[in-house]
């Protein structure tokens, strides 16, 4: 055994446990954490492949950001684990049921007469200057162009939509208008009034204060 | 004119540049730390540290039990049980205690002393290694007085003209 | 056999001699921020620990060893000790891709500048983890508050980094350096100058320094997501943070100010004079002056609300990255020189 091959055996096995661990583990957080687990090794696999630049962008896409977002609305929950375990019984029949028929198909689609070893031909080894990066950018803008614009723009789509379905009007906040604060000047805010301190009793106090204000505004 | 200028100001920053040039300013002024016990700020002869407790010259306890800075006393640090001293029967403290942590150093005592017994010195720095030791018994207070004795005469010696 | 356990153990060894310097500059990064900000606040921070205070990183190190590590009650044991790991593996893990000279590099791979990326977003495992795990009111805010504004400003640095990508037309770090070469002037900091604003500001608020430092916000939640780790283990939080910073001013050198090239390229006199320093010596140097700039941003700026953190990240640097990508592609379709000139034409 060479070590590419013990590192293959070990990132896959690492794959399966954390993928069973996925949805076996009780605590929601953990299942989260085994699925960021789960795609790691897969990258590492990916790694073994030469698919580095699909690795890298696994990791970065799918661990650095979507199981984030994941984990956070996970924190959050706060999940009744006995109300969920009711009615397991029950309905364990359709769930295996479906679980075996999932199976069925999928296992239909990629067997060994499709995806056997005999049939796809081994990735051929390529020397230290191959760039798998470049290769994939130059696939993917010529040959495949047109797809990966229009996928771009389903996912453009997708953004809209989510959004206009998510919004509901526009509600009145008392949010700060960052414009506007940057439109402000010391004169609009602040006022200097000047006047004799010593003498006046209240009431001249205010005369003069008034008096000032209108000589300011006469000034501005 | 001047809103372009205010423009300007507020997409280049110039605030916070003007700040960032205050801090690298003060990188080259002149520090201001004291290394404390190396150097040490001037104090007032009015400084009010640790408690001591003064003799009079020929050695006697200037205390007489009077108990007034106990009654003035607004934490209720101090403690004092008086009785006729055992040679001569004059009125001395069997007992003068001062919890440390419970004085807040206003230095009432000090003033109420009809005999200039009780007395706060210039000595801020001290510390407690264990549970108890916190309350300063007389023999301490005495032991403190006999030791700064003369940082405590030239102190009352200042300030008594300001009396 | 033997071949394969020589080869692995002078990669070993290679890791070590990156890691080793990168641990010591991060204990001295921690005295020098104390120093200067002690300078600029008119103290004169640590001097009394050896000569100067030299030797007060170690000694802090070693009062963190002999600390005990305090498990709180009710905490998920295994991932609080995990955290810390987690946080500090991909902080320590980016530096396999960062070229020191032209050919020192320990993985001198095609997809660096993915590689970056990757390992800086997922760092924030680390703190969401020992935020959860902790069982702590201000522990969760604390990670809450981390993961959304390294989430957020992710964002506008990879946008800052297509701009990087784009202008030196390749992933790996060692060309991206090379398409920089021929003096300062040819630098990407002059065409890719708000990109480079963005982008160490963006650093800053992904190492959560201040003035972004809200995760941590000591006068709101105490510490943050470490305020339950004690010893060892916030001690490897602490070295993380730095070493993400430490990485940060290395990567800004890197992508904008021709990593370890002399900035005297090209002019007759100077670079004769200055040929004889090394590469290496150049990086750090660019390095040390982003460094500083951190320390200096801590000393100046009171920390940031926290919704203007999110408005600054989302409405205004990605706007402002998404134009300049704009005008980035007009510049090297135009061949605007010294920087794109030989890659014009429509």
């Amino acid at each position: 055994m060479n070590v590419e091959q013990i590192v293959f055996y070990f990132f896959a096995a690492l794959t399966i446990i954390a993928a069973i661990g996925v949805i076996t583990v009780k605590n929601a957080v953990q299942a989260v954490l085994c699925l960021v687990l789960t795609f790691f090794s897969a990258a590492v696999l990916w790694m073994l492949l030469e698919a580095e630049f699909l690795a890298i962008t696994l990791i970065l896409v799918y661990v650095g950001a979507v199981m984030v977002l994941f984990l956070f609305v996970v924190m959050m929950l706060d999940v009744d684990y006995a109300a969920l375990k009711q009615g397991f019984t029950r309905y364990l029949p359709l769930g295996l049921f479906t679980a075996l028929a999932l199976f069925a198909v999928i296992y239909w689609v990629v067997r060994s007469k499709y995806f056997g070893s005999d049939v796809i031909p081994e990735p051929a080894k390529h020397g230290a200057e191959y760039s798998n990066v470049k290769e994939l950018g130059r696939l993917l803008y010529t040959e495949y162009f047109y797809a990966f614009e229009i996928a771009g723009v389903i996912l453009l789509v997708a953004i809209v939509a989510a959004i206009s379905l998510t919004f509901r009007g526009r509600r009145e906040r008392r949010g700060q208008s960052v414009p506007g604060q940057h439109k402000v000047s010391k004169e609009d805010r602040l006022r200097v009034i000047k006047m004799d301190a010593e003498k006046a009793p209240s009431d001249e106090l205010e005369q003069t204060a008034d008096q000032n204000d209108e000589q300011q505004r006469g000034n501005s | 004119m001047s809103r372009i200028k205010r423009f300007f100001r507020t997409y280049f920053l110039t605030e916070l540049l003007g700040g960032l040039r205050l801090t690298w300013a003060h990188l080259w002024k002149r520090k201001v730390t004291v290394q404390y016990p190396e150097e040490r700020t001037p104090q007032s002869p009015r400084f009010r540290g640790l408690h001591a407790l003064r003799r009079y010259p020929n050695g006697e306890e200037r205390c007489i039990a009077c108990k007034l800075c106990e009654a003035v006393c607004p934490a209720a640090a101090i403690t004092i049980e008086a009785g006729p001293r055992e040679d001569d029967g004059s009125r001395r403290t069997t007992r003068y205690e001062i919890d440390m942590f419970k004085c807040i150093y206003c230095g009432f005592c000090e003033e109420s002393c009809p005999v200039d017994s009780i007395v706060e010195t210039r000595i801020f720095d001290y510390h407690f290694e264990k549970r108890g030791d916190n309350i300063l018994t007389k023999e301490q207070l005495l032991a403190i007085g006999d030791r700064y004795e003369a940082m405590i005469a030239e102190d009352k010696a200042a300030d008594a003209p300001y009396r | 056999m033997i071949d394969l356990l020589l080869n692995t153990l002078f990669i070993v060894l290679k890791i070590a001699l990156i890691l080793l310097p990168l641990i010591l500059a991060v204990a001295y990064t921690t005295y020098a921020e104390r120093k200067l900000i002690g300078y600029m606040q008119l103290r004169i921070g640590p001097n009394r620990v050896g000569p100067k205070g030299w030797l007060q990183p170690i000694a802090d190190v070693v009062k963190l060893l002999m600390k005990e590590v305090i498990i709180p009650s009710g905490a998920n044991k295994v991932l609080f000790l995990l955290a810390p790991i987690l946080f500090i593996a991909p902080s320590f893990a980016a530096w396999a891709v960062v070229p020191f000279d032209a050919e020192l590099v320990l993985a001198n791979t095609d997809v660096g500048l993915l590689y970056i990326l990757a390992m800086t977003s997922i760092g924030v495992y680390g703190v969401i983890i020992a935020g959860w795990a902790s069982n702590s009111k201000y522990a969760l805010l604390g990670s809450l508050r981390s993961a959304s504004q390294i989430v957020s400003y992710e964002i506008a640095m990879g946008f800052a980094l297509v701009a990087v990508l784009m202008a030196s037309g390749s992933m790996n770090l060692g060309e991206i350096v090379e398409a920089q070469s021929g003096g300062f002037w040819t630098w990407f900091f002059i065409p890719l100058l708000p990109i480079l604003v963005v982008y160490w500001i963006s650093g800053v608020a992904e190492t959560n320094r201040a003035p972004f430092d809200v995760p941590e916000g000591e006068s709101e939640i105490v510490a943050g997501f470490h305020v339950e780790y004690a010893g060892m283990a916030f001690a490897l939080f602490f070295l993380a943070e730095y070493a993400n910073m430490i990485l940060i001013s290395v990567l800004t050198a890197l992508f904008f100010f021709g990593g370890w090239l002399n900035p005297f390229q090209g002019i007759p006199y100077l670079e004769a004079v200055t040929d004889w320093i090394p590469g290496t010596l150049w990086l750090l140097l660019k390095a040390a002056f982003f460094l500083f700039g951190m320390i200096w941003l801590r000393a100046t700026f009171p920390r940031y609300r926290y919704d203007q953190i999110m408005r600054l990240g989302w409405k205004v640097f990605i706007p402002v990255t998404v134009i300049w990508l704009i005008v980035l592609a007009l510049m090297i379709k135009g061949g605007v020189g010294p920087w794109f000139s030989g890659r014009g034409g429509f």
